[in-house]
């Protein structure tokens, strides 16, 4: 991936995994909703050696936008062959079990909106027949818990969505990276009790980036996850539903 | 809760952390006293903030601009300078002062206004802070500069964390033409020996510094091997130009906390025995990478533990040349008999280039550092007595390696620090702050002046 367009610059996965890029001399096309702080984002990634930095500040959650977006990241880096896409919330459980409102926020902004951005970068890179499209899902998307269904609901709709992309996508040489990690340890996690599970945001982004180079089709970082998620996968529904996860 | 330690890991306090991200958010908001912290390698309480919140900066970790042709490198503070040397050290710049770890922070820097091996030549690294922003919890920010605001950079230069926080800095570094140090050892008998050494070694060479066998007695004391050298010229001995960023540390790693039998006096003693006789009493010249002459103890990751869950206490002073002679050797000599074996002990000769920092610790003398396993009382009294012979002899112990200095002593030691007082946000605190000022009752105040008795210096600093 030379030239690529990170959206959700200024989450903490996405940042670390700018810094590799840029250490690797790639052209950033940078998307983030607070201008200040992709601005700091966009200036590390500059000094840290990008070939070239571009950044726009918008909120993605504002469908209307994509199209002309992706036309201005093409415009700017003369072309995409990467696309690393990063932005998401966790939300409340308990708020969004209370509230409408605050679970199609959750859904809107980790699922809509992605599927939305996805669409529009599926039929260019169809187009050109090249590139790699890298999404951050979650272990949360494998299998429906009470204490984060919602979240997990968003994730889920992901991987799946991406599921049917990569099928479609394969005959045209375009890669589509389903990246799921476990626990990071984020401001997005910042609230939580930190355990050994956690990795930190730069492990997650070492392994997101081996699997893009590798054009890998589905990936649990760290490695532990895969084997986690298949037996947490593998109990029956039965059993499953009288668990207190 | 965190549970965050100073290198030394004693003191061990209570405090809660609240971590940092973006240098353009406001001070969080939290009750009690908060204390910006980055790596935690001051060895004291320095630190550290009991009772308190210690603010992260280790996410304040973005690069901001660095120009080639200038040296001139702009970053968050929470910027490691392992960070800045991958940066620059490929394209031909270093890092202008460097201490002998590269796992500390620009902010951390700062606040300790550090030294390193090239005091003699260049002073302290506040020297090369050309700006940064301060930011305070009445939610204003300066840019601080020589000639902006030049009270709030003087204050904050080796003002411990307390002036406010640091959220980004601009420092000048030095052009190198080759990553490799040509590198002299010099073996010197005692201490007198050692003042002649360094002194001379200091006309021709940018960096000195001297390993001393803390257990020599009698007519040994103070015998040790002093370090020196240079940058290497450009292709210096066919090698190349410095392209690469090798031999980052040999991935050592102590993994668990050692007991405490482990390090005693026949093992400490053994080292030293070893280190010193390696040598055969000749002066030897090599080619070594600057990563192992200047961060030798950066190869053995958290080597802290090799003195086990207890820690240790490490003790600097700076004594003056006119009573570093006897002064040192009454300190080596007590640390000797006290029978607290001090596992590397370093000696250095500090130049009378000054700091713009106000509180800062190096000045024109002879420095010493040695460190202590914490052996509870016995350590406490050693390093204590250490404290007033430092005092005595007219000089001053370092606030970031420190854990048991008076408060008296530190009203000698930082004549500048009521003036400073003035300078910290009232929302920063640190353990070591209040352990320097206790705060005493008014009633005590009025009956230590009613009987004549004379004020206490610390309260000088009461606020």
């Amino acid at each position: 991936m030379k030239k690529v367009l990170v959206l959700g610059a200024t989450s903490a996965i996405a940042q670390a995994t700018v810094r590799l890029l840029a250490a690797r001399g790639a052209s950033l096309y940078l998307v983030g909703r607070n201008a200040e702080n992709l601005d700091a984002v966009a200036k590390d990634a500059a000094t840290r050696g990008a070939a070239k930095v571009e950044s726009k500040a918008v909120d993605l959650n504002d469908f209307a936008v994509h199209e002309a977006l992706v036309d201005g990241a093409f415009q700017a880096l003369g072309g995409l062959d990467g696309v690393v896409l990063a932005h998401g919330v966790l939300g409340d459980q308990a708020e969004a079990q209370r509230s409408w409102t605050a679970t199609e926020a959750v859904l809107r902004t980790n699922f809509l909106s992605a599927a939305s951005l996805l669409t529009v970068l599926a039929n260019r890179f169809e187009a050109q027949k090249a590139g790699t499209l890298v999404v951050i899902s979650s272990v949360a998307g494998d299998r429906g818990r009470q204490s984060n269904y919602v979240y997990g609901t968003s994730k889920g709709a992901l991987t799946v969505f991406l599921q049917g992309l990569r099928n479609r996508l394969a005959k045209s040489n375009v890669a589509v990276v389903t990246v799921k990690p476990g626990f990071v340890d984020t401001p997005m996690t910042a609230h939580l009790p930190k355990n050994k599970l956690f990795a930190s945001p730069e492990k997650v982004a070492r392994g997101l980036l081996s699997a893009a180079d590798a054009r890998k089709n589905e990936v649990y970082v760290p490695g532990i996850w895969a084997l986690i998620m298949l037996i947490i996968k593998s109990i029956p529904e039965s059993v499953f539903k009288k668990l207190k996860l | 809760m965190k549970s965050l330690e100073s290198w030394g890991r004693y003191p061990q306090v209570e405090q809660r952390t609240q971590a940092l991200t973006w240098r353009s958010d406001a001070l969080p908001q939290v009750s009690g006293s908060v204390l910006p912290h980055g790596l935690g390698r001051s060895y004291g309480d320095s630190c550290l903030n009991g009772g308190g919140t210690l603010l992260l900066t280790s996410g304040l970790d973005k690069l901001i601009a660095f120009d080639a042709a200038t040296g001139v490198v702009r970053c968050e503070a929470g910027v490691t300078l392992d960070t800045l040397l991958r940066l620059a050290a490929p394209r031909g710049w270093f890092l202008p002062v460097t201490p002998g770890t590269k796992y500390v922070t620009v902010g951390g820097a700062i606040a300790n206004d550090v030294h390193g091996k090239n005091h003699h030549r260049g002073g302290t690294f506040g020297r090369y802070v050309r700006r940064f922003e301060l930011v305070r919890s009445d939610g204003s920010r300066r840019v601080c500069a020589p000639d902006e605001n030049p009270d709030w950079y003087g204050a904050t230069i080796g003002g411990l964390g307390l002036t406010g926080l640091v959220t980004w800095a601009e420092v000048q570094l030095k052009p190198i033409s080759n990553p490799y140090v040509l590198q002299e050892t010099v073996p010197f008998g005692n201490l007198d020996e050692f003042l002649v050494v360094a002194r001379e070694s200091e006309a021709d060479h940018e960096f000195t510094m001297a390993w001393v066998d803390c257990l020599a007695r009698g007519k040994k004391v103070g015998r040790g091997l002093l370090y020196r050298g240079n940058f290497a010229p450009p292709q210096f001995d066919g090698l190349p130009l410095a392209k690469s960023h090798l031999s980052h540390g040999i991935g050592l790693a102590v993994p668990m906390d050692m007991p405490a039998f482990c390090l005693n006096r026949l093992s400490v003693s053994a080292f030293n025995w070893l280190y010193f006789h390696r040598q055969n009493g000749k002066p030897k010249q090599r080619l070594t990478h600057y990563d192992p002459f200047f961060y030798p103890l950066d190869a053995i990751y958290a080597w802290n533990r090799i003195y086990g869950s207890r820690g240790f206490l490490q003790f600097q002073c700076v004594v003056p040349y006119s009573t570093a002679r006897d002064a040192l050797k009454d300190i080596l000599e007590r640390s000797s008999r006290g029978g607290l074996p001090s596992f590397l002990s370093v000696l250095k000769t500090f130049g009378d280039l000054p700091s713009p920092g106000w509180m800062s610790f190096p000045r024109q003398g002879v420095t010493l550092a040695m460190d202590f396993a914490n052996r509870g009382e016995k350590t406490y009294r050693l390093v204590e007595e250490l404290d007033r012979v430092t005092r005595e002899a007219g000089g001053a112990v370092y606030p970031a390696k420190d854990a048991r200095m008076s408060p008296e002593s530190f009203a000698e030691y930082f004549p500048r620090r009521a003036e400073f007082a003035g300078y910290i946000d009232p929302a920063f605190s640190s353990s070591f702050w209040r352990r320097m000022n206790p705060v005493a009752m008014p009633f005590s105040l009025e009956s230590e002046r009613a009987s004549g008795a004379p004020h206490p210096k610390s309260l000088l600093a009461l606020r």
